[in-house]
């Protein structure tokens, strides 16, 4: 009895990664097609990334100052007194390359993928959806692809701002506790490479698409009333965060560690 | 002309529409009648091809819709315009962006004639100096007449109304219906109006159809179906709790 089960677990599963696939390939299309929504872009723009402002300043000086507090007390505690000073390419190396893309990315998923998911979802039940197939309006091209383009270009410009708050905020707390600065930033402007902060940026740019694509794919698919937009947008922050987690992983390991290597 | 052959779909288990088989003619006006849940505007959507069946083809001016690629139907709903039920007005949007949305798509206009055009629609269906307002600061009544002037704003060949005199006041509901004569008389507008209001039915129909159990149980003018035998469609058009149709 249990493979009625599985089969069809399976075959909701691939059912749903062929709806996500259709959608970013079609989303993608019509972003390079003419006309483009270049109104709605930018007030996506302004959605994702201006908007978002506090809540990542927030995110990313916490961020910043916990990891600075746990690499004082290692290099304290384990290599001995003077040493902190060399935390800072460290600090620097972990909160570029991964922290910061992925709390700014869970950030973004929270704050705008729910967003995405409740507007597209409330146009679709109240048929709004329907009104821009009726009056010639493709609601991929008009609503998702400036989504998906404004959230691909925000995400990494929202994670070198969270970079260098969280970079700054970091140095702050060292030297607060007394470690030597001219060392301090010289071990991190020594070892800290442009490659380090870019492979942050290309990740967000790829968190950007999947919290845009999940985001509108849920909106899309919303059925019922405000019962169903709850759901969508439960299910939106749900599927996006695992996925962005899921993601920086693989994407640390795929990527070279430094650029030519 | 538009014709629908053997139309059927369900949803899960329920078959909503059971073989459907309606010729509208150029320049006529049929109002389609059933109870509510009956399929009616399921029908509708067929016809714009929002919803694809699982089986029938509907035909406009020769093209079949049912087998039309996106970018098709893109072109033939250029031929349509469709009053939702509920208005469908996007939340987002102003009163004046709203109506103008079609006609900005669907017509090469300056934005000065833009303006103009959606002033005078607005006109004509009785509302004034309300552009800048947002949906939600409209009452029910004034939301679908801007639904409707954003459906009629860009002169479609075949308009759509599901329910136009639903949720307005009757002297509202009849300058609709007037507005429906109007626009099949002025610009020989093909016209498929879904409702239950009966008086409307009567007014604006050349032709009346009646939907129940998934099919056309019967078709004639207001005056057959006045005098029709078919104690379903008797039971449906005085309003009556007794008779044949017994789900409600």
């Amino acid at each position: 009895m249990t493979l009625p089960i599985k089969s069809f677990s399976f075959h909701l599963i691939l059912q749903q990664v062929g709806e996500v696939g259709l959608l970013f390939g079609r989303t993608t299309i019509n972003i390079f097609r003419k006309p483009r929504e270049t109104k709605i872009f930018i007030q996506q723009l302004e959605e994702v990334g201006v908007r978002s402002l506090l809540v990542v300043s927030l995110t990313a000086a916490f961020g910043g100052l916990v990891f600075a507090l746990q690499t004082y007390i290692g290099f304290h505690r384990y290599i001995g007194v003077g040493s902190e000073a060399y935390g800072g390419p460290i600090i620097s190396l972990g909160l570029t390359k991964e922290l910061i893309p992925i709390l700014v990315g869970l950030m973004v998923a929270g704050r705008v993928g729910s967003a995405m998911a409740a507007e597209i979802g409330t146009m679709k039940i109240t048929e709004q959806i329907d009104a821009l197939y009726s009056l010639g309006a493709d609601p991929i091209r008009y609503l998702v692809a400036p989504r998906t383009l404004a959230c691909f270009i925000m995400v990494p410009v929202l994670t070198l701002y969270g970079d260098i708050i969280g970079i700054v905020c970091a140095y702050f707390f060292n030297v607060g506790m007394g470690v030597n600065r001219i060392v301090y930033l010289r071990n991190t402007l020594l070892y800290l490479e442009l490659w380090d902060v870019l492979g942050g940026l290309i990740k967000a740019g790829i968190f950007g698409i999947v919290i845009a694509i999940i985001g509108s794919w849920q909106g899309l698919k919303t059925e019922g009333g405000a019962e169903g937009v709850g759901r969508a947008t439960t299910r939106a922050v749900v599927i996006s965060s695992i996925i962005i987690l899921i993601l920086n992983f693989f994407l640390s390991k795929v990527m070279p560690e430094r650029l030519g290597i | 002309m538009i014709r629908i052959n053997d139309l059927h779909k369900s949803f899960g288990q329920n078959k909503v529409l059971q073989g459907i088989n309606l010729h509208i003619q150029n320049g006529e006006t049929l109002t389609i009648i059933g109870q509510s849940g009956s399929g009616k505007s399921v029908l509708l959507k067929h016809i714009l091809g929002l919803i694809r069946p699982d089986r029938g083809s509907i035909i406009v001016d020769g093209v079949d819709i049912c087998g039309s690629s996106e970018a098709e139907l893109n072109n033939i709903r250029r031929k349509f315009g469709l009053l939702f039920q509920a208005a469908a007005l996007f939340d987002s949007l102003t009163v004046a962006q709203n109506v103008s949305f079609g006609l900005e798509r669907y017509r090469d206009l300056s934005p000065k004639e833009l303006q103009k055009r959606v002033k005078e629609t607005l006109a004509m269906v009785g509302l004034r100096e309300i552009e800048q307002l947002m949906p939600h600061e409209l009452s029910g009544g004034m939301k679908k007449r801007v639904g409707l002037a954003r459906a009629i704003a860009y002169e479609p060949e075949i308009m759509l109304y599901d329910e136009p005199s639903t949720g307005i006041d009757p002297i509202r509901a009849d300058a609709i219906n007037e507005l429906i004569i109007k626009m099949k008389q002025e610009f020989r507008i093909t016209s498929v109006v879904i409702t239950h209001d009966m008086i409307s039915a009567y007014k604006v129909a050349d032709r009346i159809a009646m939907l129940y159990n998934g099919k056309i149980v019967a078709v004639g003018t207001p005056e057959e179906l006045r005098k029709s035998d078919n104690q379903i469609v008797q039971q449906f058009i005085h309003g009556r709790a007794e008779g044949p149709i017994k789900e409600w």
